[in-house]
């Protein structure tokens, strides 16, 4: 292994007395990759806050070029050197490029102005060094999801010499065709010496970049090596304490798919338009079926889930459940019609993070749970007590805020809002993004049980795999309309890939 | 319980800090009666007593309000300007009795309310600048209907309210004290109470689960402006006249004082009404112990500030 830069040795964090790490060692060498891997609560937040001087270790130690340190602040190890970005983008989206690039720091005229030749100038110099190209002088949040991270990404690698890149989760946001650029960056980086500490969930992108990984499971580390000696597989099975044969005879996901449905739809979307969104988009889902909704970003997935569950306007078209038309543009209208949507960004549009998990539980169904509009606290509480228990919610109770959770948990609370009001059509958008491995298993499971049960269900995941696996009908979207179905045998990841690329899709790359 | 506080902040010790955000309010009521008692003369008197909580009844009033309205991440500065329509309107229907010039102002007040709320769940417009509209033109309003006049009321009902006595307790404080344990069960018991902090909490999240997200802060700013409003009735009753031109001024800011300083985020997503009621007293008595000390207003003034700075700090430091 090159020099290693920055490494943790035997360290052992406890919150509250609970043990979160348990004697981790970890070495970040110059110009290397490695990955980091773990179900939520096996401790990777902890092992990078204890790096960046978030937390102090209770025992063990941080070390820095072979020395031990104390980072006190996350400054102090910013000032070393040791950049970090995570998944949220902490950047001003009223500003310019830019000024974003340098916040702080910008080039100042004579007069103590900030010299905007210069800064426009300097911006495009740093962004030119990782083949970026963005204009510099348009508002932030003008730009994609995707280039924004780019430019956070940037901006962290220019503030201060950066020789120690941490990256959590970097590309839960990004498009494929933006993962490319950010894995041009890492590669130019890990050229130029930078050790990189690479956290993700997506196996794909670990085998692509990592040279090395660790595996953390209930804080513990329980592999560490080059990646080329550890197969998928086994990476999987390591990560869940499972055993081996037992991944490979179900598969990646926990998704059958297979179901038996029957033969009157369940929802019947016809026509489903709206300007510069949605073109003539029609799906029917039978009870039992899981249908897959395929395509890149912004070809109108979440759209059309959120046109279907009464969240956006329409221009034309209309959905049916069982038969009866829904009122469309309502929200109410669908969930009482059955209709249930897991929406795509979680915190953003699904929980409430300050309210209990009781209360969160609880939103849709409290005009069922009322009685001359006051809140039946009783069957509110058997409900939640019921669905804590079927979802396997981990929690120190109902009382405890949904924020606190983690993102497996926070999904399953979501989960359980919907399936107490008994919905007869599921749309899932993303069900599984941005939650921990076993937690997806678990979602994953409880996606095919419903479908067993008779639930109709559409499933919107940017994991192929899943949606491959998991699904009984593909249909697949491109520029809001859609480009073709795919069904039983012949879903395969090369027919949904070709369908997704042909003609129009190719434009993109 | 103990524990699941704890693992709140997740390694940062919060757990002092938040503590102090929800019970600081009472620990502060709870040492400046003890300090009064010892030092201030007369303070722990029954007649003493009685004129504070009498005093505070009107801002209580309409912080109850307020916090309702603040539960939804809204705003509500027009409070004031609506306790003076109230009261310009009394004296033009006290001529029919005096339950029906009650009548008359509250639902002046339900209205304002609802163009409040219109502009803010309907129209999309910002809540401190929607009812900043009507904070500046519900007073001129009030003035063109009052004639720009302070004109005496004499009704015997009407002045009971603010002067009366039922069971030895005065009316403005066990009117007080109904509407708090109402808005309090509001909250605690009531659908529209759970609405009103999952639309101040997370107002997407609340719209995809089919709340009725428009109906509810309409619901919260016509309550606002029924009880600014009432707050408006009573505090003429205590004057025994109507004065659109002075009634009301600047009581906003003591009401979302109040509000904040019993810990209630602006932020939404959360009410609390004992501690609203807390604040508000709080408040109050620091200003009467200063002045019964013989500090001047202005020093009053600068301790009340330094009250409401330290509350925002605690919140801060909780988040």
């Amino acid at each position: 292994m090159a020099e290693v830069l920055l490494e943790a040795a035997g360290v052992v964090k406890r919150f509250a007395g609970v043990l979160a790490l348990d004697g981790v060692s970890l070495q970040l060498g110059g110009g290397e990759v490695h990955g980091l891997v773990g179900e939520n609560g096996a401790g990777k937040s902890t092992l990078i806050k204890i790096l960046t001087g978030v937390h102090q270790p209770d025992e063990g130690e941080v070390r820095h070029l072979g020395r031990p340190v104390r980072f006190a602040t996350p400054l102090e190890a910013q000032q070393a050197g040791i950049s970090t970005i995570y998944q949220e983008i902490n950047l001003v989206p009223l500003l310019s490029v830019a000024r974003n690039l340098f916040l702080g720091h910008e080039p100042l005229n004579r007069l103590g102005l900030i010299d905007s030749a210069r800064l426009h100038r300097q911006a495009r110099e740093v962004l030119g060094r990782y083949g970026l190209d963005i204009d510099v002088t348009r508002e932030l949040r003008t730009l994609g999801v995707g280039t924004q991270q780019m430019v956070a990404i940037v901006r962290a690698l220019t503030t201060g010499e950066a020789r120690v890149v941490i990256m959590d989760e970097p590309t839960s946001a990004l498009e494929p065709r933006e993962v490319d650029t950010l894995f041009r960056v890492v590669d130019q980086l890990r050229g130029e010496g930078v050790a990189l500490l690479y956290v993700s969930h997506r196996l794909d992108e670990l085998y692509r970049i990592c040279q090395r990984i660790t595996v953390l499971r209930d804080g513990r580390m329980v592999h560490t090596g080059p990646i080329a000696e550890l197969p998928r597989l086994k990476l999987v099975a390591t990560m869940l304490g499972r055993d081996l044969t037992d991944v490979r005879e179900r598969g990646l996901t926990q998704l059958e798919g297979g179901h038996v449905a029957a033969a009157a739809p369940v929802l019947t979307a016809e026509h489903l338009t709206r300007l510069h969104v949605l073109d003539d988009v029609s799906l029917t889902v039978r009870p039992g079926e899981v249908v897959g909704l395929a395509g890149l970003l912004g070809a109108g997935r979440s759209e059309t889930l959120r046109a279907i569950a009464g969240a956006d306007p329409l221009d034309a078209g209309g959905v049916s459940v069982g038969g009866t038309r829904v009122r469309g543009g309502s929200t109410k209208a669908a969930i009482a019609a059955g209709i249930a949507l897991l929406p795509e960004d979680r915190k953003a549009e699904g929980i409430i993070p300050n309210l209990s998990i009781r209360d969160n539980i609880v939103l849709a169904a409290l005009p069922r749970l009322s009685r001359a509009g006051l809140v039946s606290d009783r069957r509110a509480d058997e409900l939640v007590a019921t669905f804590m228990k079927r979802l396997q919610i981990k929690a120190s109770g109902p009382d405890q805020k949904v924020g606190e959770l983690s993102g497996g948990n926070q999904q399953k609370v979501l989960l359980a809002r919907w399936l107490c009001m008994e919905p007869r059509v599921l749309l899932l958008d993303e069900p599984t993004r941005g939650i921990d491995v076993g937690a997806k298993a678990e979602v994953q499971a409880l996606v095919d049980e419903l479908a067993e049960q008779g639930l109709g269900v559409v499933l919107v995941s940017s994991d192929l795999e899943e949606v491959v696996e998991g699904a009984d009908r593909v249909v697949v979207l491109r520029d809001g309309a859609v480009s073709g179905t795919v069904e039983g045998d012949d879903i395969t990841e090369d027919r949904v890939l070709a369908l997704l690329a042909t003609e129009g899709g190719g434009r993109d790359g | 319980m103990a524990e699941a506080t704890a693992g709140v902040g997740s390694g940062r010790r919060s757990l002092p800090a938040g503590w102090l955000q929800d019970y600081g309010v009472y620990v502060g009521l709870a040492l400046l009666v003890l300090v009064n008692a010892l030092f201030t003369p007369n303070f722990l008197s029954l007649t003493s007593a009685r004129v504070q909580l009498i005093q505070v009844a009107p801002v209580l009033l309409v912080a109850l309000g307020l916090a309702l309205v603040i539960g939804t991440e809204g705003i509500d500065i027009s409070v004031g300007s609506i306790m003076a329509l109230a009261a310009a309107v009394i004296p033009l229907y006290l001529g029919y009795g005096f339950a029906v010039a009650l009548a008359a102002a509250l639902l002046v007040g339900a209205l304002a309310g609802a163009f409040n709320g219109f502009l803010v769940a309907f129209v999309g417009v910002q809540p401190i600048v929607a009812t900043l509209a009507l904070l500046v033109g519900g007073r001129g309003l009030a003035l063109v209907i009052a004639n720009g006049q302070l004109k005496q009321v004499r009704n015997e009902t009407l002045l009971a309210l603010g002067n009366g006595d039922v069971l030895g307790i005065p009316v403005p404080i066990l009117l007080t004290a109904v509407v708090a344990l109402a808005v309090g069960f509001v909250v605690r018991r009531s659908t529209f109470g759970r609405q009103v902090v999952a639309i101040g909490g997370n107002r997407a999240a609340a719209a995809l689960g089919g709340l009725p997200v428009r109906r509810v802060l309409l619901g919260v700013y016509v309550i606002s402006g029924v009880l600014a409003a009432l707050s408006g009735v009573v505090t003429t009753a205590r004057l025994t006249a109507s004065d659109p031109r002075a009634i009301g001024d600047l009581i906003e800011l003591e009401a979302i004082t109040a509000v904040v300083v019993g810990g209630t985020p602006l932020t939404g997503g959360r009410v609390r009404v004992l501690a609203t009621v807390a604040g508000a007293i709080l408040m109050q008595l620091i200003r009467a112990a200063l002045i019964a000390n013989n500090f001047p207003d202005s020093i009053a003034r600068i301790v009340q500030a330094a009250i409401i700075v330290a509350a925002v700090l605690l919140q801060r430091r909780a988040s």
